[in-house]
Protein backbone atom coordinates (compact mmCIF):
# COMPACT_ATOMS: atom_id res chain seq x y z
CA UNK A 1 0.00 0.00 0.00
CA UNK A 2 2.86 2.50 0.74
CA UNK A 3 6.52 1.85 1.47
CA UNK A 4 7.63 5.29 1.26
CA UNK A 5 6.30 8.93 3.05
CA UNK A 6 5.98 9.87 -0.49
CA UNK A 7 3.72 6.98 -0.94
CA UNK A 8 2.00 7.53 2.07
CA UNK A 9 0.98 11.20 1.51
CA UNK A 10 -0.15 10.37 -2.48
CA UNK A 11 -2.80 8.05 -0.50
CA UNK A 12 -3.66 11.14 1.88
CA UNK A 13 -4.52 13.18 -0.94
CA UNK A 14 -6.28 11.07 -3.50
CA UNK A 15 -8.16 9.52 -0.98
CA UNK A 16 -9.25 12.71 0.97
CA UNK A 17 -8.03 11.05 4.14
CA UNK A 18 -5.74 11.34 6.99
CA UNK A 19 -2.58 9.84 7.77
CA UNK A 20 -3.59 8.22 10.62
CA UNK A 21 -6.69 6.52 8.34
CA UNK A 22 -4.26 5.24 5.80
CA UNK A 23 -2.06 3.54 8.62
CA UNK A 24 -5.70 1.84 9.53
CA UNK A 25 -6.62 0.95 6.15
CA UNK A 26 -3.44 -0.54 5.87
CA UNK A 27 -3.59 -2.93 9.17
CA UNK A 28 -6.85 -4.09 8.35
CA UNK A 29 -5.76 -5.19 4.79
CA UNK A 30 -2.25 -6.71 6.05
CA UNK A 31 -4.13 -8.55 9.15
CA UNK A 32 -7.76 -8.90 8.38
CA UNK A 33 -8.95 -8.00 11.50
CA UNK A 34 -11.81 -5.59 12.07
CA UNK A 35 -11.40 -1.39 12.54
CA UNK A 36 -13.28 -2.05 16.01
CA UNK A 37 -10.28 -4.57 17.18
CA UNK A 38 -7.28 -2.92 15.65
CA UNK A 39 -8.53 0.42 17.07
CA UNK A 40 -9.56 -1.26 20.35
CA UNK A 41 -5.46 -2.60 20.58
CA UNK A 42 -3.92 0.59 19.74
CA UNK A 43 -6.70 2.21 22.62
CA UNK A 44 -5.37 -0.56 24.88
CA UNK A 45 -1.60 0.42 24.12
CA UNK A 46 -2.36 4.34 24.89
CA UNK A 47 -3.57 3.37 28.22
CA UNK A 48 -0.62 1.75 29.28
CA UNK A 49 1.48 4.69 28.14
CA UNK A 50 -0.68 7.14 30.60
CA UNK A 51 -0.02 4.65 32.85
CA UNK A 52 3.47 4.52 32.61
CA UNK A 53 3.40 8.43 32.08
CA UNK A 54 1.40 8.92 35.30
CA UNK A 55 3.58 6.46 37.58
CA UNK A 56 6.85 8.65 36.42
CA UNK A 57 5.34 11.90 37.60
CA UNK A 58 4.07 10.88 40.72
CA UNK A 59 5.83 7.99 42.27
CA UNK A 60 9.21 8.27 43.26
CA UNK A 61 10.49 5.73 40.95
CA UNK A 62 14.23 4.40 40.69
CA UNK A 63 15.82 1.95 38.50
CA UNK A 64 17.82 -1.02 40.49
CA UNK A 65 21.16 0.73 39.23
CA UNK A 66 20.52 3.65 40.99
CA UNK A 67 21.13 5.77 37.90
CA UNK A 68 17.86 7.26 37.07
CA UNK A 69 14.56 8.12 38.27
CA UNK A 70 13.01 11.32 39.90
CA UNK A 71 13.33 13.70 37.36
CA UNK A 72 9.79 13.44 36.10
CA UNK A 73 8.91 14.36 39.29
CA UNK A 74 11.59 17.26 39.65
CA UNK A 75 10.60 18.96 36.38
CA UNK A 76 6.67 18.73 37.53
CA UNK A 77 7.54 20.64 40.64
CA UNK A 78 9.65 22.81 38.59
CA UNK A 79 6.78 23.72 36.36
CA UNK A 80 4.27 24.55 38.93
CA UNK A 81 6.69 27.10 40.46
CA UNK A 82 6.24 28.83 37.22
CA UNK A 83 9.68 29.50 36.76
CA UNK A 84 10.19 27.60 33.38
CA UNK A 85 12.10 29.41 30.44
CA UNK A 86 11.07 26.89 27.80
CA UNK A 87 7.39 26.94 28.61
CA UNK A 88 4.51 24.50 30.50
CA UNK A 89 3.35 22.98 27.35
CA UNK A 90 7.01 21.83 25.77
CA UNK A 91 8.03 21.24 29.55
CA UNK A 92 5.14 19.16 30.64
CA UNK A 93 6.16 17.19 27.26
CA UNK A 94 9.72 16.75 28.23
CA UNK A 95 8.47 15.55 31.71
CA UNK A 96 6.12 12.70 30.55
CA UNK A 97 8.66 11.75 27.97
CA UNK A 98 11.49 11.34 31.12
CA UNK A 99 8.42 9.70 32.91
CA UNK A 100 8.02 7.00 30.53
CA UNK A 101 11.85 6.14 30.27
CA UNK A 102 12.00 5.82 34.35
CA UNK A 103 9.20 3.76 34.52
CA UNK A 104 11.10 1.79 31.59
CA UNK A 105 14.33 1.75 32.94
CA UNK A 106 12.98 0.70 36.52
CA UNK A 107 11.76 -2.35 34.85
CA UNK A 108 7.80 -1.29 34.82
CA UNK A 109 5.69 -2.43 31.82
CA UNK A 110 5.69 0.90 29.00
CA UNK A 111 4.53 0.58 24.94
CA UNK A 112 7.45 0.11 22.59
CA UNK A 113 7.33 3.52 20.12
CA UNK A 114 9.61 2.10 17.81
CA UNK A 115 11.74 0.53 21.42
CA UNK A 116 11.67 0.96 24.83
CA UNK A 117 15.00 2.94 24.81
CA UNK A 118 12.91 5.38 23.09
CA UNK A 119 9.53 5.02 24.46
CA UNK A 120 9.04 8.40 26.32
CA UNK A 121 8.82 10.97 23.20
CA UNK A 122 5.76 9.47 21.64
CA UNK A 123 3.83 9.48 24.88
CA UNK A 124 5.85 12.38 26.19
CA UNK A 125 4.55 14.77 23.28
CA UNK A 126 0.99 13.41 23.20
CA UNK A 127 0.27 13.47 26.74
CA UNK A 128 2.46 16.79 27.05
CA UNK A 129 0.06 18.69 24.29
CA UNK A 130 -3.02 17.08 25.74
CA UNK A 131 -4.15 20.30 28.12
CA UNK A 132 -3.28 22.56 25.11
CA UNK A 133 -5.14 20.73 22.36
CA UNK A 134 -7.81 18.93 24.43
CA UNK A 135 -8.19 15.71 21.91
CA UNK A 136 -10.80 13.20 21.77
CA UNK A 137 -10.38 9.65 22.62
CA UNK A 138 -10.12 9.23 19.40
CA UNK A 139 -7.83 11.86 18.32
CA UNK A 140 -5.16 10.49 20.94
CA UNK A 141 -5.46 6.77 19.57
CA UNK A 142 -4.81 8.09 15.84
CA UNK A 143 -2.25 10.43 17.28
CA UNK A 144 -0.26 6.74 17.27
CA UNK A 145 -1.80 5.39 13.91
CA UNK A 146 0.00 8.26 12.58
CA UNK A 147 3.38 8.11 14.73
CA UNK A 148 3.16 4.07 13.33
CA UNK A 149 2.44 5.08 9.73
CA UNK A 150 6.19 7.37 9.57
CA UNK A 151 7.50 4.50 12.01
CA UNK A 152 6.48 1.59 9.76
CA UNK A 153 8.09 3.94 6.80
CA UNK A 154 11.47 4.46 9.09
CA UNK A 155 11.49 0.86 10.10
CA UNK A 156 11.07 -0.83 6.48
CA UNK A 157 13.93 1.60 4.95
CA UNK A 158 16.17 2.14 7.31
CA UNK A 159 15.79 0.61 10.70
CA UNK A 160 14.81 1.24 14.18
CA UNK A 161 17.65 -0.70 16.53
CA UNK A 162 20.45 1.14 17.95
CA UNK A 163 22.29 -1.94 17.79
CA UNK A 164 21.95 -1.92 13.77
CA UNK A 165 21.63 2.03 13.65
CA UNK A 166 22.89 4.04 16.61
CA UNK A 167 20.31 6.40 18.86
CA UNK A 168 19.38 7.89 15.54
CA UNK A 169 17.21 5.12 15.11
CA UNK A 170 15.71 4.84 17.89
CA UNK A 171 15.00 8.37 19.88
CA UNK A 172 15.44 9.71 16.22
CA UNK A 173 12.90 7.87 15.02
CA UNK A 174 10.84 8.46 17.28
CA UNK A 175 11.37 12.04 17.53
CA UNK A 176 10.14 12.40 13.66
CA UNK A 177 7.15 9.92 14.10
CA UNK A 178 6.44 12.36 16.74
CA UNK A 179 6.49 15.57 15.38
CA UNK A 180 4.47 14.18 12.42
CA UNK A 181 1.88 12.85 14.65
CA UNK A 182 1.27 16.15 16.41
CA UNK A 183 1.24 17.82 13.39
CA UNK A 184 -1.60 15.91 12.46
CA UNK A 185 -3.15 16.56 15.85
CA UNK A 186 -2.50 20.03 15.38
CA UNK A 187 -4.76 20.50 12.37
CA UNK A 188 -1.57 20.73 9.91
CA UNK A 189 -1.46 18.84 6.12
CA UNK A 190 -0.12 15.60 5.65
CA UNK A 191 2.47 17.39 3.99
CA UNK A 192 3.34 19.52 6.69
CA UNK A 193 3.51 16.21 8.68
CA UNK A 194 6.52 15.26 6.46
CA UNK A 195 8.14 18.31 6.40
CA UNK A 196 7.99 18.06 10.38
CA UNK A 197 9.39 14.28 10.55
CA UNK A 198 12.26 15.53 8.50
CA UNK A 199 13.31 18.63 10.04
CA UNK A 200 12.62 16.46 13.48
CA UNK A 201 15.22 13.44 12.36
CA UNK A 202 17.14 15.81 10.19
CA UNK A 203 18.67 17.13 13.76
CA UNK A 204 18.75 13.55 14.97
CA UNK A 205 21.36 12.12 12.41
CA UNK A 206 24.88 10.96 13.27
CA UNK A 207 23.32 10.69 16.96
CA UNK A 208 25.33 7.41 18.83
CA UNK A 209 23.92 4.56 20.65
CA UNK A 210 26.72 4.64 23.72
CA UNK A 211 24.63 3.16 26.70
CA UNK A 212 26.78 3.95 30.17
CA UNK A 213 27.11 0.38 31.49
CA UNK A 214 24.63 -1.02 28.78
CA UNK A 215 22.08 -0.24 30.51
CA UNK A 216 18.99 1.82 28.89
CA UNK A 217 19.15 4.89 31.43
CA UNK A 218 22.27 7.53 30.55
CA UNK A 219 21.35 9.11 28.53
CA UNK A 220 18.84 7.29 27.16
CA UNK A 221 16.69 8.92 29.65
CA UNK A 222 17.51 12.60 28.60
CA UNK A 223 17.73 11.83 25.03
CA UNK A 224 13.91 11.32 25.21
CA UNK A 225 13.04 13.99 26.86
CA UNK A 226 15.16 16.31 24.27
CA UNK A 227 13.93 14.50 21.39
CA UNK A 228 10.52 15.15 22.67
CA UNK A 229 11.36 18.65 22.62
CA UNK A 230 12.65 18.90 19.27
CA UNK A 231 9.23 17.20 18.17
CA UNK A 232 7.10 19.92 19.64
CA UNK A 233 9.66 22.27 17.81
CA UNK A 234 9.70 20.99 14.56
CA UNK A 235 6.02 20.29 14.53
CA UNK A 236 5.51 24.31 15.05
CA UNK A 237 8.30 25.00 12.42
CA UNK A 238 6.19 22.87 10.12
CA UNK A 239 2.91 24.56 11.22
CA UNK A 240 4.12 27.60 10.38
CA UNK A 241 5.04 27.27 6.66
CA UNK A 242 8.61 26.40 7.13
CA UNK A 243 9.33 23.11 4.64
CA UNK A 244 12.94 20.89 4.68
CA UNK A 245 14.65 21.48 1.82
CA UNK A 246 15.86 17.69 1.49
CA UNK A 247 12.44 15.46 1.18
CA UNK A 248 11.66 13.18 4.40
CA UNK A 249 12.54 10.13 2.40
CA UNK A 250 15.58 10.99 1.37
CA UNK A 251 16.51 11.98 5.28
CA UNK A 252 15.33 8.45 6.18
CA UNK A 253 17.53 6.84 3.54
CA UNK A 254 20.83 9.49 4.78
CA UNK A 255 19.61 8.02 8.01
CA UNK A 256 20.46 4.75 6.98
CA UNK A 257 23.29 4.66 5.54
CA UNK A 258 25.02 6.63 8.21
CA UNK A 259 23.67 4.02 10.53
CA UNK A 260 25.58 1.54 8.21
CA UNK A 261 28.89 2.95 8.08
CA UNK A 262 28.43 3.68 12.43
CA UNK A 263 31.69 2.19 14.05
CA UNK A 264 29.42 -0.74 16.08
CA UNK A 265 31.53 0.72 18.84
CA UNK A 266 29.10 3.20 18.95
CA UNK A 267 26.11 0.69 18.39
CA UNK A 268 24.67 -0.30 21.40
CA UNK A 269 27.84 -2.02 22.89
CA UNK A 270 28.96 -0.03 25.73
CA UNK A 271 32.54 0.26 24.27
CA UNK A 272 33.14 3.56 22.95
CA UNK A 273 31.38 7.41 23.27
CA UNK A 274 30.07 8.33 26.99
CA UNK A 275 29.72 4.21 27.90
CA UNK A 276 33.30 4.70 27.29
CA UNK A 277 34.40 7.91 29.72
CA UNK A 278 36.09 6.86 32.79
CA UNK A 279 33.26 8.42 34.73
CA UNK A 280 31.05 5.67 32.93
CA UNK A 281 33.17 2.93 33.65
CA UNK A 282 33.43 3.68 37.25
CA UNK A 283 29.70 3.38 37.78
CA UNK A 284 29.73 0.29 35.56
CA UNK A 285 32.02 -1.16 38.55
CA UNK A 286 30.16 0.23 40.99
CA UNK A 287 27.01 -1.39 39.33
CA UNK A 288 28.38 -5.03 38.23
CA UNK A 289 30.89 -4.92 40.66
CA UNK A 290 33.79 -4.75 37.88
CA UNK A 291 33.47 -2.94 34.75
CA UNK A 292 32.26 -4.76 31.60
CA UNK A 293 35.93 -3.27 29.93
CA UNK A 294 38.65 -0.69 29.79
CA UNK A 295 37.87 2.79 29.89
CA UNK A 296 38.78 4.55 26.88
CA UNK A 297 42.32 5.86 27.34
CA UNK B 1 8.68 -5.20 4.21
CA UNK B 2 10.43 -6.60 7.87
CA UNK B 3 7.96 -4.85 9.49
CA UNK B 4 3.90 -5.46 8.41
CA UNK B 5 2.24 -4.07 11.46
CA UNK B 6 1.86 -0.92 13.17
CA UNK B 7 1.91 -2.80 15.90
CA UNK B 8 5.64 -3.86 15.69
CA UNK B 9 5.94 0.13 15.68
CA UNK B 10 3.74 0.76 18.14
CA UNK B 11 3.65 -1.99 20.70
CA UNK B 12 5.17 -4.31 22.49
CA UNK B 13 3.62 -3.80 25.18
CA UNK B 14 6.57 -5.18 27.59
CA UNK B 15 8.89 -5.14 30.75
CA UNK B 16 11.49 -2.74 30.12
CA UNK B 17 13.96 -1.79 29.73
CA UNK B 18 14.84 -2.75 25.78
CA UNK B 19 12.88 -3.80 23.28
CA UNK B 20 15.53 -5.46 21.44
CA UNK B 21 17.77 -6.92 24.31
CA UNK B 22 14.43 -7.69 26.84
CA UNK B 23 11.35 -8.12 25.11
CA UNK B 24 13.02 -9.84 22.04
CA UNK B 25 15.02 -11.90 24.24
CA UNK B 26 11.92 -12.86 26.15
CA UNK B 27 10.25 -13.78 22.78
CA UNK B 28 12.89 -15.98 21.64
CA UNK B 29 13.11 -17.78 24.74
CA UNK B 30 9.55 -18.30 24.34
CA UNK B 31 9.43 -19.45 21.00
CA UNK B 32 12.39 -22.10 22.62
CA UNK B 33 10.25 -23.05 25.34
CA UNK B 34 6.86 -23.55 22.92
CA UNK B 35 8.78 -25.69 20.49
CA UNK B 36 10.68 -27.82 23.63
CA UNK B 37 6.81 -28.40 24.77
CA UNK B 38 8.19 -28.45 28.14
CA UNK B 39 10.15 -26.75 30.90
CA UNK B 40 14.12 -27.57 29.70
CA UNK B 41 15.73 -28.99 32.97
CA UNK B 42 18.96 -27.49 31.84
CA UNK B 43 19.56 -24.74 29.10
CA UNK B 44 22.96 -23.49 27.67
CA UNK B 45 22.23 -19.76 26.00
CA UNK B 46 25.43 -18.35 23.62
CA UNK B 47 25.11 -15.33 23.13
CA UNK B 48 26.58 -12.87 20.15
CA UNK B 49 27.49 -9.55 19.16
CA UNK B 50 25.34 -6.22 21.08
CA UNK B 51 23.52 -9.32 23.02
CA UNK B 52 27.24 -10.71 24.57
CA UNK B 53 28.62 -6.84 25.59
CA UNK B 54 25.58 -5.76 27.15
CA UNK B 55 23.17 -8.32 28.02
CA UNK B 56 23.58 -7.80 31.33
CA UNK B 57 22.80 -3.75 31.47
CA UNK B 58 19.56 -4.87 29.65
CA UNK B 59 18.22 -7.60 31.36
CA UNK B 60 18.36 -9.78 28.29
CA UNK B 61 19.42 -13.06 30.34
CA UNK B 62 16.65 -12.49 32.65
CA UNK B 63 14.45 -12.21 29.87
CA UNK B 64 15.51 -15.29 28.22
CA UNK B 65 14.84 -17.32 31.34
CA UNK B 66 11.11 -15.45 31.83
CA UNK B 67 10.78 -16.40 28.35
CA UNK B 68 11.96 -19.95 28.60
CA UNK B 69 9.40 -20.05 31.49
CA UNK B 70 6.14 -19.17 29.26
CA UNK B 71 6.19 -15.60 30.22
CA UNK B 72 4.98 -13.10 27.58
CA UNK B 73 6.89 -9.83 27.28
CA UNK B 74 4.29 -7.98 29.35
CA UNK B 75 4.11 -10.57 32.15
CA UNK B 76 5.34 -9.01 35.60
CA UNK B 77 7.34 -12.26 36.52
CA UNK B 78 9.79 -11.67 34.32
CA UNK B 79 11.39 -9.42 36.83
CA UNK B 80 11.91 -12.47 39.16
CA UNK B 81 12.55 -14.91 36.67
CA UNK B 82 15.97 -15.83 37.60
CA UNK B 83 14.97 -16.86 41.22
CA UNK B 84 11.62 -18.62 39.29
CA UNK B 85 14.36 -20.67 37.34
CA UNK B 86 15.89 -21.99 40.25
CA UNK B 87 12.64 -22.88 42.41
CA UNK B 88 11.07 -24.93 39.15
CA UNK B 89 14.86 -26.73 38.61
CA UNK B 90 16.01 -24.81 35.61
CA UNK B 91 19.63 -24.60 35.19
CA UNK B 92 20.43 -22.12 32.73
CA UNK B 93 24.40 -21.19 31.70
CA UNK B 94 25.15 -18.14 29.64
CA UNK B 95 28.13 -17.85 27.63
CA UNK B 96 29.35 -15.21 25.76
CA UNK B 97 30.39 -15.65 22.37
CA UNK B 98 33.12 -12.94 20.17
CA UNK B 99 32.27 -14.72 16.73
CA UNK B 100 30.56 -12.42 14.86
CA UNK B 101 27.49 -12.97 12.79
CA UNK B 102 25.39 -11.59 10.89
CA UNK B 103 22.51 -9.72 13.23
CA UNK B 104 24.77 -8.14 16.48
CA UNK B 105 21.62 -9.39 18.64
CA UNK B 106 21.98 -13.16 18.12
CA UNK B 107 20.97 -16.09 20.68
CA UNK B 108 21.90 -19.53 20.38
CA UNK B 109 19.95 -21.98 22.57
CA UNK B 110 20.19 -25.23 23.55
CA UNK B 111 17.23 -26.90 25.71
CA UNK B 112 17.30 -30.11 27.63
CA UNK B 113 16.16 -32.61 29.61
CA UNK B 114 16.55 -36.39 30.32
CA UNK B 115 14.50 -37.11 27.11
CA UNK B 116 14.89 -34.58 24.94
CA UNK B 117 17.35 -31.55 23.13
CA UNK B 118 16.53 -28.58 21.00
CA UNK B 119 18.89 -26.57 19.52
CA UNK B 120 17.29 -23.16 18.81
CA UNK B 121 18.99 -19.78 16.90
CA UNK B 122 17.17 -16.67 17.30
CA UNK B 123 18.05 -13.15 16.19
CA UNK B 124 16.32 -9.78 18.03
CA UNK B 125 15.52 -6.97 15.20
CA UNK B 126 14.85 -4.34 16.69
CA UNK B 127 11.30 -3.18 18.21
CA UNK B 128 10.96 -6.17 19.84
CA UNK B 129 10.29 -8.12 16.39
CA UNK B 130 12.70 -11.64 16.07
CA UNK B 131 13.18 -13.84 13.64
CA UNK B 132 14.63 -17.79 14.13
CA UNK B 133 16.87 -18.30 11.30
CA UNK B 134 17.85 -22.13 12.55
CA UNK B 135 16.21 -24.67 14.80
CA UNK B 136 17.86 -28.56 15.45
CA UNK B 137 20.44 -27.89 12.54
CA UNK B 138 17.82 -27.58 10.05
CA UNK B 139 18.73 -23.51 8.44
CA UNK B 140 15.10 -21.80 8.60
CA UNK B 141 14.24 -18.99 6.76
CA UNK B 142 11.66 -17.27 8.93
CA UNK B 143 11.49 -13.68 7.49
CA UNK B 144 9.86 -12.80 10.29
CA UNK B 145 6.93 -10.32 8.62
CA UNK B 146 4.67 -12.89 8.67
CA UNK B 147 2.93 -14.75 11.48
CA UNK B 148 4.03 -18.19 11.99
CA UNK B 149 3.47 -21.78 12.50
CA UNK B 150 6.50 -24.08 13.50
CA UNK B 151 5.47 -27.70 13.72
CA UNK B 152 7.87 -30.57 14.75
CA UNK B 153 6.15 -33.88 13.68
CA UNK B 154 7.34 -37.27 12.31
CA UNK B 155 8.17 -37.65 9.03
CA UNK B 156 4.95 -39.42 8.35
CA UNK B 157 2.21 -39.19 5.06
CA UNK B 158 -0.70 -37.40 6.38
CA UNK B 159 1.04 -35.07 8.78
CA UNK B 160 1.69 -31.75 6.08
CA UNK B 161 -2.11 -32.10 4.86
CA UNK B 162 -3.12 -32.07 8.68
CA UNK B 163 -1.81 -28.99 9.69
CA UNK B 164 -2.95 -27.35 5.86
CA UNK B 165 -6.18 -28.42 6.60
CA UNK B 166 -6.70 -27.22 10.14
CA UNK B 167 -5.44 -23.79 8.85
CA UNK B 168 -8.12 -23.98 5.94
CA UNK B 169 -10.85 -24.78 8.86
CA UNK B 170 -9.64 -21.64 10.71
CA UNK B 171 -9.82 -19.33 7.56
CA UNK B 172 -5.75 -19.06 7.72
CA UNK B 173 -4.10 -18.57 4.20
CA UNK B 174 -0.45 -20.44 3.71
CA UNK B 175 1.62 -17.45 2.09
CA UNK B 176 5.16 -19.69 2.11
CA UNK B 177 5.65 -22.99 3.28
CA UNK B 178 8.91 -25.28 3.98
CA UNK B 179 9.07 -29.03 5.22
CA UNK B 180 12.41 -30.69 6.40
CA UNK B 181 14.20 -33.84 7.59
CA UNK B 182 17.03 -34.93 8.37
CA UNK B 183 16.21 -38.40 7.53
CA UNK B 184 12.98 -41.04 5.96
CA UNK B 185 10.73 -41.35 8.76
CA UNK B 186 12.53 -39.52 11.60
CA UNK B 187 11.82 -35.82 12.84
CA UNK B 188 10.55 -33.36 10.45
CA UNK B 189 9.86 -29.91 10.77
CA UNK B 190 7.51 -27.55 8.63
CA UNK B 191 7.65 -24.04 8.80
CA UNK B 192 4.23 -21.73 7.65
CA UNK B 193 3.87 -18.20 7.41
CA UNK B 194 0.61 -16.93 7.00
CA UNK B 195 -1.62 -14.08 6.00
CA UNK B 196 -3.64 -14.36 8.76
CA UNK B 197 -2.45 -14.61 12.72
CA UNK B 198 -2.41 -18.03 13.71
CA UNK B 199 -4.27 -18.29 16.96
CA UNK B 200 -2.98 -20.40 20.15
CA UNK B 201 -6.16 -22.57 19.39
CA UNK B 202 -4.55 -23.27 16.13
CA UNK B 203 -1.64 -24.54 17.78
CA UNK B 204 -3.09 -26.66 19.88
CA UNK B 205 -5.45 -27.89 17.74
CA UNK B 206 -2.19 -29.04 15.11
CA UNK B 207 -0.69 -30.71 18.81
CA UNK B 208 -3.50 -32.87 19.46
CA UNK B 209 -3.27 -34.34 15.87
CA UNK B 210 -1.01 -37.65 15.50
CA UNK B 211 2.52 -37.21 14.72
CA UNK B 212 2.76 -34.01 16.08
CA UNK B 213 5.63 -33.14 18.59
CA UNK B 214 5.73 -29.73 19.16
CA UNK B 215 4.05 -26.79 18.20
CA UNK B 216 4.97 -22.81 18.11
CA UNK B 217 3.37 -19.52 16.76
CA UNK B 218 5.19 -16.82 15.92
CA UNK B 219 3.09 -12.90 15.81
Amino acid sequence: MFRTVAELIDITKSKNIPISEVMILKEIEETGKSREEIFAQMGKNLEVMEAAVLRGIKEDVKSHSGLTGGDAVLLQKYIESGKSLSGTTLLDAVSKAVATNEVNAAMGTICATPTAGSAGVVPGTLFGLKEKLNPTKEQMVRFLFTSGAFGYVVANNASISGAAGGCQAEVGSATGMAAAAIVELAGGTPDQSAHAMAIALKNMLGLVCDPVAGLVEVPCVKRNAIGASTAVVAADMSLAGITSRIPCDEVIDAMYEIGQRMPSAFKETAEGGLAATPTARALEAKIFGAALAKERS
Amino acid sequence: MKYRSVFDIIGPVMIGPSSSHTAGAARIGRVARQLFGKAPKTVTIRLYGSFAKTYKGHGTDVALIGGLLDFDTFDERIVQAVRLAEETGMAVEFIEEDEHTDHPNTVRLHLKDNEDELDIVGVSVGGGKIEITELNGFEISLSGSHPALLVVHQDRYGAVATVASILAEHEVNISHMEVSRKLKGQVALMVIETDQEVSQAIATDCLARPNMLNVAVLA
